[in-house]
């Protein structure tokens, strides 16, 4: 089986994000960065399928040349090859543009099934695995906890609120990976020394003939805004007095409850 | 030219969700600030009566394509149907909910119209005749204003912090036909497991109620379904309640989980961890019960208090049921 999971290199979650002074964007400087957790669980359903019905996993990223050590952490859990989409067109990349990258890669070798994060932890637009399945003609579910795989007979589980829908389609199909639908694997020592050999084809935009070029552009990034300073309820010092007034106040001043 | 403001309505089990009558009353002040109409979009089975409901929050026009292959709602049934009557009418915005069923919808509709989109938006405004969509981004880490090059002009919109305002219009109902080849439709509904009857979603509530380490089990939660019951609210959680199985991940509030912006967030033995932070700082209020007065979560509290929850939760509960006796 062919098999691809799209991984992106995002900040860690407990980075801190500062905003550049003019607003343009935000400041890198310091910043640990690692796979985008969502597609951590891409790349173990990836793996999971390969171990069982045999076949290739190949990871596809778009990013700039830091994002090779995020390829090469999926090579290290176990994945075959890489391609790693590096150019500065795509740098201020939206959602279309990614996928439109992706696309053009992927369409240039064999896929049975496809994996995608459910969203980037970093620009949260949920938006890249959809594109890519609709630009690759073939039909996707999202948000996925439970996938089965029978022949190419696909059968996966996305929640809903207060429900989960179980869809049925076929492959070839994108899957959009959320969390609960398995435990990501650590790479292991061995796995990282393997790694570093195995090969990563780097393309440019004009290897895949596309320009890179967002439809939807941020034009200003913001600190969010500052929340005014809160008070610590004090009371009588017990927590029933405490419980009182906090009652109290949810009920009289924030007329929340 | 591009014209007209659109909403993709959402409606399941017979009935329009409240997020489309958010949907409805942005679109018309969004709409009235550039001189146009306002459009929905409502497809399903048997969902022609639900159209009028549109019209009394500011719809000039509701598109209707009723056919049982867009019940229950699929992807590729809904964006195709979708996407058809948006290409022949060419609106200039289209709005969509950042729902379940809208998370899924909204990015294949990207795709198929070949457009840019702002997801997840928590301001929306016409400057210089052209949306700009304001979002969160890293979870709310910081906020980006997105304008889009492209039409429609697309936004999804968080569910629950748009306010609906009546606004009668004739919300006339216009029947479309979506268009269905049943051999292109690839997808299809096995089942549907519904959860505990109601049960309300974090990403939907009004109030949550929140339980991290503190809890120190599944079983300590029991105060804070009773708190939330009482309340009318959802119980969440952060990721180390959730990562120890106490539970569900459906629950989980933060940056690798639910980021939400009720009106009260009741944050319970949550230190408050930055990826946590970053998926409540939005509501509204925050209250913070935690007996570490040096827990982060306090700096982002309007209301804390510092004791422990395991007394604090049972007397509010009480204070609570008087308040609202």
């Amino acid at each position: 089986m062919n098999i691809v999971a799209c991984v992106k290199q995002v900040p860690d979650t407990e980075a801190q994000i500062k905003v550049k002074g003019d607003g343009s964007g935000i400041e890198e400087g310091g910043i640990k960065w690692v796979m985008n957790p969502y597609d951590e669980f891409g790349v173990e359903e990836a793996l999971k399928l390969k171990e069982k019905l045999g076949g290739e996993v190949t990871i596809v990223s778009v990013g700039p040349a830091r994002a090779m050590e995020t390829v090469r952490t999926a090579l290290a859990m176990g994945a075959e090859k890489g391609i790693l989409i590096d150019d500065p067109a795509l740098y201020n990349a939206d959602a279309y543009a990614t996928a439109e990258a992706l696309a053009a890669a992927i369409k240039g070798i064999p896929y049975d099934i496809i994996f995608c994060g459910q969203r980037a932890i970093d620009d949260d637009s949920a938006q890249v695995g959809a594109i890519l399945a609709e630009l690759l003609g073939i039909p996707q579910v999202t948000f996925v906890t439970k996938l089965e795989i029978n022949g190419t007979a696909v059968k996966a589980t996305r929640p809903i609120e207060g429900a989960s829908v179980v869809i049925e389609t076929s492959l070839p199909c994108v899957i959009t990976a959320t969390k609960g639908l398995n435990e990501p694997r650590y790479a292991s020592l061995p796995g990282i020394m393997k790694a570093k050999k195995k090969p990563v084809d780097i393309k440019k935009a004009a290897d895949l003939g596309i320009s890179g070029a967002a439809k939807a552009k941020v034009v200003k990034f913001a600190p969010p805004p500052a929340r005014p300073p809160g008070k610590i309820i004090c009371a009588d010092d017990t927590p029933e007095g405490k419980a009182a007034e906090l009652a109290k106040l949810l009920r009289e001043e924030a007329k929340v409850i | 030219m591009a014209k007209g403001v659109w909403i993709v309505a959402e409606q399941r089990d017979g009935a329009l969700r409240k997020v489309s009558f958010e949907l409805a009353s942005t679109a018309r002040k969004l709409a009235d600030a550039l001189g146009e109409e306002v459009a929905a979009v409502l497809c399903g089975a048997g969902v022609e009566a639900m159209a009028a409901e549109l019209g009394k929050y500011g719809v000039d026009k509701v598109y209707v394509a009723d056919n049982p292959a867009l019940e229950p709602y699929t992807t590729d049934a809904h964006a195709a149907a979708i996407a058809k009557v948006v290409k022949e009418n060419d609106p200039a915005i289209l709005l969509l909910a950042a729902s379940a069923q809208g998370k899924d919808l909204s990015p294949a509709l990207v795709g198929k119209l070949a457009t840019g989109m702002a997801t997840d938006c928590t301001d929306v405004k016409i400057d210089g005749g052209k949306l700009v969509a304001v979002r969160p981004m890293y979870a709310g880490k910081c906020f980006g204003e997105v304008v889009i090059d492209t039409f429609p002009q697309m936004a999804s919109l968080r569910p629950n912090v748009f306010t609906i305002v009546e606004c009668a219009k004739a919300g006339e109902v216009v029947k479309f036909d979506p268009g269905l080849d049943a051999a292109a439709l690839k997808t299809k509904v096995a089942e549907i497991q519904k959860e505990a009857s109601g049960k309300i979603d974090v990403s939907e509530a009004n109030i949550i109620v929140s339980g991290g380490r503190g809890m120190k089990g599944p079983e300590g939660y029991g105060i804070l379904e009773e708190l939330a019951a009482l309340l009318g609210a959802a119980v969440g959680a952060s990721r180390a309640a959730v990562d120890a199985g106490w539970r569900p991940q459906s629950d989980q509030v933060g940056q690798t989980g639910k980021v939400v912006s009720p009106n009260l967030y009741i944050a319970c033995g949550i230190s408050g961890a930055i990826q946590h932070l970053a998926g409540m700082s939005s509501s509204k209020y925050i209250a913070a019960i935690n007996k570490d007065p040096e827990a982060p979560i306090f700096a982002r509290a309007d209301y804390g208090v510092v004791d422990d929850l395991f007394k604090v939760v049972p007397a509010l509960t009480q204070e609570v049921k008087k308040l609202l006796a």
